[in-house]
């Protein structure tokens, strides 16, 4: 046996070639302008359902207002998005959380004087079928707190912040408050899951963590995951599509080695030669 | 401090406690907007006299009147459930439909509301008060534009009107109270649909003076339509001293005392401890996050505005009775501006304290400083400065957060 072994880094890399057959979200001629800055221009791309799909591209490409017309943040002025076959391009951030999409921002947009745990359980609001009447008389509602209280209690082991769980998050370093808010969307258990820049400003034992993370959650729950990267080193190696972006234009799009040896992407990130 | 003194302290100290657990409850009402979408609601004061006055307008009322409405609010009810089970159907069928449906079908029950609702106007009251009539029919037109966007909460609302209207027939204060109760909500809700909600996104200042401007609007149309005179109002709850251990308490300031804590412990529990609690502090917190986990930011508003508007209603049915219906009631509102200033803008235990603080304070400042000293009349004015001792030595009140600004 011991002649057969291939290298770890070969393995690795053969287990993430995947075969998806499902269309989950098509992003059909997206654009996007404010005032007269084009953000987005006739961008297209379709995401199958259970893989991880990454939106690349230099700074000012336009990927995080991609993400914001997704989450439906942004409205597009042209262009449709449908998910699983149906129309959704005017949906608004609450129908679209609704729906199963759940993000996490940029510049990082917790609720910084609730604790870990509230934050968390905050994601669980949309599950929980509950209404006014039950509400006001509480103890029917404080069953349901109970269930969901524990389904968060398994997000915060999966995601090792157990020390943290009473601490208020304004008060977390960085890598964790950006851990807390990937719990706040898994909480949502959603089927998409939109990461604007989850391993920005981390630093490498960090950014190992996070792409663990979301590696672990789409092989064990199937979870779609759309990740947005400035940075093109960890993506490429966990993506099993990607598009390029630059100016708000669509560069490139395809399987991460067709896209790396791509020319467009090279000059779009090394500057004109 | 012979006995008699201390009794005597005691009794002021109480009578302002139980003053303040008023200034508390209407305090809480600005705290859950202020909370859930940074508005500083100028007009609570407004609400407060509309409430009042509203109740007494429709013990006044002949019984023509709740003939008429009750009538009125079966036929609608009906009306609306026709069409919503159409609407429901529809939803089902093709896109296109389903657009049409959208687009119009929702907006069906308000056309024939406005038109029934002007109709009535001129049958009702007699003919006595043709203003009174349309101000009111008006007002439940209003209440239906906002329960319309969810169908089965407006045909329940007004098949519970009808039943009000229609079979309570000798309860004259109780039947009032459930009719007043609903217009009031609802047009706290209206106010946030109609005025605020369109401004949503704005700088804070526009949304205060929007709140400015609809406070003169809620005053000058309630005095408009009504008068200018005091209406006596009762509820039935006689003003007479009782004495305790040689200690005497006004019945009447008790009475509201308690039905004003048990309303603040209700509300404060309710947006604590339940999951709308949780979705209020998550708004209050950070908009933008707070719609990406699928909070209906909309219902919250809803929720927030309907809770003040009840706030609103008891305290002005709480003041009206003990000073008569009159203008001057909406400006003892004002006082929770203090009160909110005391306790934090943002915090629900500080309005709670904020209010007890007020009334305490104001009640000892007179009797025992500003009677001697001043000749009276302070009690109108120390709440202010006690607001602002604060701002000068703790600008974020006893339990607001504190505002530190990092560089």
């Amino acid at each position: 046996m011991n002649s057969t072994t291939t290298p770890d880094v070969q393995t690795y890399e053969t287990e993430r070639v995947r075969e998806f057959t499902k269309l989950i979200l098509e992003v059909e001629g997206i654009f996007v302008s404010f005032g007269g800055v084009k953000a987005l221009q006739d961008v297209s791309f379709s995401i199958f359902e259970s893989e991880i799909f990454s939106i690349i591209g230099p700074n000012g490409a336009g990927k995080t207002s991609m993400l914001n017309v997704i989450s439906g943040f942004y409205k597009a002025s042209a262009g449709t998005i449908s998910f699983q076959g149906n129309d959704r391009t005017h949906a608004s951030p609450e129908q679209v959380a609704r729906m199963g999409f759940a993000r996490t921002f940029q510049n990082i947009a917790l609720f910084k004087g609730m604790s870990t745990l509230d934050n968390i359980m905050t994601g669980r609001i949309v599950k929980v079928k509950s209404n006014f009447l039950k509400e006001a008389f509480y103890f029917p509602a404080l069953a349901q707190e109970v269930e969901q209280r524990e389904y968060v209690e398994r997000i915060i082991d999966f995601l090792e912040i157990q020390s943290i769980r009473k601490t208020p998050v304004g008060k977390l370093p960085y890598g964790l408050q950006k851990r807390v808010e990937l719990g706040r969307a898994l909480a949502m258990d959603p089927k998409i899951l939109l990461l604007d820049e989850p391993m920005a400003g981390m630093n490498l034992e960090e950014k190992e963590d996070m792409a663990r993370f979301v590696l672990d959650v789409n092989d064990e729950f199937g979870t779609t995951v759309v990740l947005i990267e400035h940075d093109m080193g960890v993506v490429m190696d966990i993506s099993d599509h990607v598009v390029v972006l630059d100016h708000g234009e669509r560069i490139a799009y395809g399987v991460p080695d067709d896209v790396r040896n791509n020319k467009d992407v090279i000059r779009a990130y090394l500057g004109e030669h | 401090m012979d006995l008699v003194d201390f009794l005597f302290f005691v009794e002021v100290l109480v009578g302002g406690l139980l003053s303040g657990i008023m200034y508390s409850l209407v305090a809480l009402g600005l705290v859950l907007i202020f909370k859930a979408s940074s508005i500083f609601n100028f007009a609570q004061g407004a609400l407060v006299l509309f409430g009042a006055l509203t109740f007494v307008l429709l013990t006044e009322v002949a019984g023509d009147f709740w003939m008429w409405t009750g009538w009125l609010a079966i036929g609608l009810a009906g009306a609306s459930a026709v069409l919503y089970f159409l609407y429901a159907a529809q939803q089902k069928g093709e896109s296109n439909i389903k657009e049409f449906a959208d687009k119009y079908l929702k907006r069906v029950p308000l056309f024939i509301a406005a038109v029934v609702l002007l109709v009535l106007a001129f049958f009702v009251d007699g003919g006595q008060n043709m203003w009174r009539a349309v101000f009111v029919t008006m007002l439940l037109f209003l209440m239906l534009t906002t329960a319309v966007q969810s169908p089965k909460w407006a045909i329940g609302v007004l098949l519970g009107l009808a039943v009000v209207a229609l079979i309570t027939d000798g309860a004259v204060t109780y039947r009032a109270f459930a009719v007043t109760l609903v217009v009031v909500i609802g047009l706290a809700m209206a106010i946030e649909r109609v005025v605020l909600r369109p401004m949503v996104n704005q700088e804070p200042i526009i949304l205060f003076m929007a709140t400015i401007g609809l406070n003169y609007v809620i005053e000058g149309v309630a005095q408009g339509v009504w008068d200018a005179d005091v209406h006596a109002l009762d509820i039935g709850i006689p003003d007479v001293p009782f004495e305790l251990y040689g200690v005497y308490f006004s019945q009447f300031d008790l009475f509201a005392g308690l039905i004003a804590a048990v309303l603040v412990t209700a509300l404060a529990i309710f947006f604590q401890k339940t999951r709308v609690g949780r979705a209020l502090r998550a708004v209050a917190d950070d908009h933008q996050a707070a719609l990406s986990v699928g909070i209906p930011l909309k219902n919250i508003w809803a929720v927030v505005w309907a809770a003040a508007g009840i706030v609103a209603l008891v305290a002005g049915l709480m003041w009206g009775s003990k000073l008569g219906v009159q203008f001057s009631i909406s400006l003892l509102a004002f006082k929770a501006l203090p009160v909110i200033i005391i306790g934090g803008f943002t915090s629900i235990p500080g309005a709670i304290v904020g209010g007890l603080i007020v009334g305490a304070t104001e009640k000892l400042f007179e009797v025992f400083v500003g009677l001697p000293f001043f000749g009276g009349g302070t009690e109108n004015w120390t709440p202010y400065m006690l607001g602002m001792f604060f701002l000068m030595f703790r600008p974020q009140g006893l339990f607001g957060e504190k505002i530190i600004e990092r560089v």
